[in-house]
């Protein structure tokens, strides 16, 4: 076969190898921890799009204390003083809203999928 | 300096325009006094004090709100100090109050500890009683039942109640549990019942006092500030002739005259917060030193039985 086609196969080749070199890697490792910084008595981010099996950490960053709540209490921090944390690992598949059952004007939303 | 403002607009007999002109110098240590329809207003001077002392009073008692004992950021470092301070003010009135309502947020983090010296400071106030309803500080982590062991034993269950003092009829609401995400400040539908009960057979002349933590009146839904079902409570209130409101929460006074109702927010004894979207959020705001005093302050409030004349006078630690 001429050159052309010989370099486009090559690269065909190479770019599928690299993806199931990928896929292999994603199957055996843990997803990082993600972070919510709760500031300015908001979430950031506010809305987390994370894969099953994450581990979600809010640290507050206010002068002020408060909670993290899911909305159909899927989850339920005490109240958070300054510096403080709440973690949650979110196994099954779905939409967390959550808020802030201090100042429910915080709300929040993990997506997991 | 003494300055009247004659602008009677309303047959009802409420001068309305005026006294939102008066209550807009309410802080620098003025007193508005609604006399018979017509506004006075007298600055607090050495003049004005005997003025004042010479006004006949039916009732008088003192409004603080929002000591947040507990607190030390930067803000304010020693909120105890300043605590003391207004209650040093309120030792120094001419005429003890009746009684003192702190309409919420005793406390930081609702721990006992901060309750048990929040109660020990409080030992030191000159007066006949005090009377309290929780702000969301008050109810961290145990849906408010270490407030309630604490201040709810003559009340309802759920914290509220109600008493008549020198024939005018107070009413305590809680408005920050069970609070709905996305939502503001909420009575929920138990307590509301028990209000207009609790109000129905009263005539309609007795003047009535709302306390509350969370305003009563939406000043910024943006920052919670608000009540969703407030609205319900006020109907309920819309045969009285006098109806005032007292809040705390936003740590700065603001007055909204709306019918029947005066709306007054107070001041805190522990930190200031920014003036409705002035600032990224409401969190505490720290002002320099020397002007911390000047931000914080207690309310002085007198009632002249039967011509509808209501003395709120706010004053700063610093005056």
């Amino acid at each position: 076969m001429n050159f052309i086609k010989l370099l486009a196969m090559s690269v065909v080749l190479v770019g599928l190898a690299s993806c199931v070199g990928r896929a292999v890697l994603s199957a055996e490792s843990q997803p990082a921890p993600q972070q919510i910084k709760i500031d300015n008595f908001s979430f950031t981010p506010q809305v987390l799009t994370v894969a099953a099996g994450a581990t979600v950490t809010w640290i507050n960053g206010d002068d002020v204390p408060h909670t993290v709540v899911g909305t159909h209490q899927e989850f339920k921090s005490k109240a958070l003083d300054t510096g403080d944390q709440f973690s949650f690992t979110f196994t099954k598949l779905g939409t967390y809203e959550y808020f802030c059952s201090v100042h429910p004007m915080m709300t929040g939303k993990i997506v997991v999928q | 300096m003494a300055d009247i403002i004659r602008e009677n607009l309303n047959p009802d007999g409420i001068d309305r325009r005026g006294f939102l002109k008066c209550m807009a110098w309410a802080g620098t240590g003025t007193v508005c006094l609604l006399q018979g329809g017509v506004l006075n207003s007298y600055a607090l001077g050495s003049t004005s004090k005997r003025l004042l002392g010479g006004l006949k009073s039916d009732l008088s008692f003192v409004q603080i709100s929002d000591s947040h004992i507990g607190f030390n950021k930067a803000a304010n470092p020693d909120v105890t100090a300043t605590l003391r301070e207004a209650i040093a003010k309120i030792n120094a009135l001419p005429t003890p109050p009746a009684f003192v309502l702190h309409t919420g947020d005793l406390t930081q983090l609702s721990t006992p500890e901060e309750f048990d010296a929040l109660d020990q400071e409080l030992k030191s106030v000159r007066t006949g009683g005090i009377f309290f309803v929780p702000g969301e500080h008050d109810v961290l982590n145990d849906n408010g039942r270490e407030y309630l062991a604490r201040f709810g034993k003559s009340a309802q269950p759920g914290g509220w109640y109600s008493f008549d003092h020198s024939g005018v009829h107070f009413i305590g609401l809680v408005n920050v549990l069970n609070l709905k995400a996305g939502g503001l400040g909420s009575l929920g539908a138990d307590q509301l019942e028990w209000m207009k009960r609790d109000v129905q057979h009263l005539k309609s002349s007795t003047p009535i006092v709302v306390f509350a933590h969370i305003p009563l009146w939406t000043v910024y839904p943006q920052w919670g500030w608000g009540t969703d079902d407030s609205q319900q409570a006020l109907s309920y209130l819309k045969k009285f002739g006098s109806v005032t409101v007292l809040n705390g929460h936003i740590h700065q006074t603001m007055q909204k005259v709306e019918g029947n109702v005066t709306f007054h927010t107070a001041m805190s004894t522990a930190f200031p917060q920014p003036a409705p979207g002035a600032a990224p959020s409401p969190g505490p705001m720290t002002v320099p030193a020397d002007q911390l005093r000047g931000v914080l302050g207690i309310r002085d409030v007198n009632f002249v039985r039967g011509t509808h004349t209501l003395a709120v006078v706010d004053s700063t630690l610093q005056s």
